[in-house]
């Protein structure tokens, strides 16, 4: 049984949703910005759900005002890697809080060959379970 | 952008539907801009008539979209040129208020910078530096004060040169987004123009800032006493008006930034006038007037020469 279509890579907001359009990207953005939360465009080809820590695409975007400079960027970093996973996130520099507040794909490979199910026998007849993307079999920077 | 464009088309209007430029003139709000540019520049004649052209332009602009006549952004970048102290940053603060209540940038800030800001020490530096002032300027203006520094063309290993390069793709590509004003001295923006014709040729509006004449400066100065709660006294004013005269004659001369340098030390002498004679008691309007004597005391009357400040620029 399937229990994800296409393969999706679910993580972050919105991810059970159709892509998002640039007109919805950009109003995600001027949300983010209207908390004065800073911006930042990361990316990966390794589509594991934990992990957490992504490639960043230049410094994060700090004391913007329109979401036309994110944007600007996004796009760009779809054009240096178009088959990877990229994502939006926004930083809150909040006492207290300090960490990313928001996170959404924008961009995802064509074709996501998904995970396959990977068991290991231990002790007794334990039986370990994990999962396993089969883009990562091959090296980084061709998986896709 | 894009959304807003299809959603104009949307609602185009029949032929022969008016359309009021009043009301939306009105709409706009942009005559308080303009009516407050007025009270608060003084002079400055050329440049409030290119001012009231742009908003006049950008208004019919806005009406012929809604007959879906024009689909072309216009090209607003601009260049300010004139002496120091002529209202150049002033104009570039005010123009991205009119352009925001135009709707023509979204956000109407205004992001200043200087050459420092823009180009990198070292190889791989200036592209980064650039873009995030680029990118942080969107949605409103980039002045760039002094912007021929940007071209240095006695050092070949300069990298200004690549810092211009990504202004002017940004300019051409990125219309929407910002709008860019270079500011500077007539003469050497006129060099760094003759070097850089891809810059020249971007830009639509080169507008050039008169100097002050010695009336000007005198009605100035009072409006920048009246912000800070100050008057002069009539003799002071007299005294002004010639030291204003004897100034003008004098090197370094920057026109309204001398003016307000010129009432700071004016202010500082009431200071140690009031403070010498502390046994009375003071009233308000003590307070609040500069007497002639507070400006008959500058080195510009007694030496001709100018007070012990150096004057920048």
């Amino acid at each position: 049984m399937m229990t994800n279509q296409g393969n999706r890579v679910t993580q972050g907001q919105f991810s059970f949703l159709p892509d998002l359009t640039d007109a919805q990207i950009t109003a995600q953005i001027k949300y983010a910005l209207g908390k004065g939360w800073a911006l930042s465009v990361e990316y990966t080809d390794d589509p594991h759900p934990r992990n957490t820590y992504w490639e960043m695409f230049g410094n994060p975007m700090f004391d913007l005002k329109d979401p036309a400079g994110i944007l600007m960027e996004v796009n760009n970093c779809r054009k240096t890697f178009p088959n990877h996973y990229i994502r939006v996130s926004a930083f809150s520099a909040v006492r207290g809080v300090e960490s990313v507040t928001m996170s959404y794909i924008v961009n995802r490979p064509k074709k996501e060959p998904g995970f396959g199910l990977v068991r290991q026998e231990t002790d007794g007849r334990t039986m370990r379970y994990t999962i396993h993307s089969y883009a990562t079999d091959k090296p980084e920077g061709e998986r896709y | 952008m894009s959304d807003t464009n299809s959603s104009a088309s949307a609602t185009v209007l029949a032929d022969d539907a008016p359309v009021n430029l009043e009301a939306e003139f009105e709409a706009s709000n942009v005559k308080e801009v303009l009516d407050k540019l007025d009270r608060e520049l003084i002079g400055l004649k050329p440049v409030k008539t290119r001012i009231r052209e742009i908003a006049a332009l950008l208004l019919v602009d806005r009406l012929r979209k809604q007959f879906a006549l024009t689909s072309e952004t216009p090209t607003l970048h601009m260049n300010f040129t004139g002496n120091p102290g002529t209202g150049k940053t002033t104009v570039a603060l005010r123009m991205a208020e009119i352009l925001h209540r135009l709707g023509y940038v979204r956000e109407g800030h205004l992001v200043s910078v200087t050459r420092d800001d823009l180009v990198g020490q070292y190889i791989g530096h200036t592209a980064p530096k650039t873009k995030e002032v680029i990118k942080k300027a969107m949605g409103g203006v980039l002045f760039i004060d002094e912007a021929y520094y940007l071209y240095k063309p006695e050092n070949e290993r300069d990298y200004g040169a690549e810092s211009i390069e990504i202004l002017l793709q940004v300019m051409e590509n990125n219309r929407d987004d910002l709008v860019v004003i270079l500011a500077g001295y007539k003469d050497r923006m006129d060099k760094f123009f003759h070097s850089n014709p891809g810059m020249r040729s971007r830009i639509a509006h080169h507008i050039d800032f008169p100097d002050y004449s010695a009336e000007e400066l005198l009605h100035i100065a009072k409006l920048m006493l009246a912000a800070q709660n100050y008057r002069f006294s009539p003799d002071a004013e007299k005294a002004f008006f010639e030291y204003i005269t004897l100034r003008m004659k004098l090197e370094h001369f920057a026109n309204a930034r001398s003016v307000r340098n010129a009432l700071d030390r004016a202010r500082l002498r009431q200071a140690n006038r009031l403070f010498a004679g502390a046994s009375k008691s003071l009233s308000k309007t003590d307070l609040m007037t500069l007497e002639a004597e507070d400006i008959l005391a500058s080195r510009v009357f007694i030496e001709g020469k100018l007070d012990n400040e150096p004057e920048d620029d």
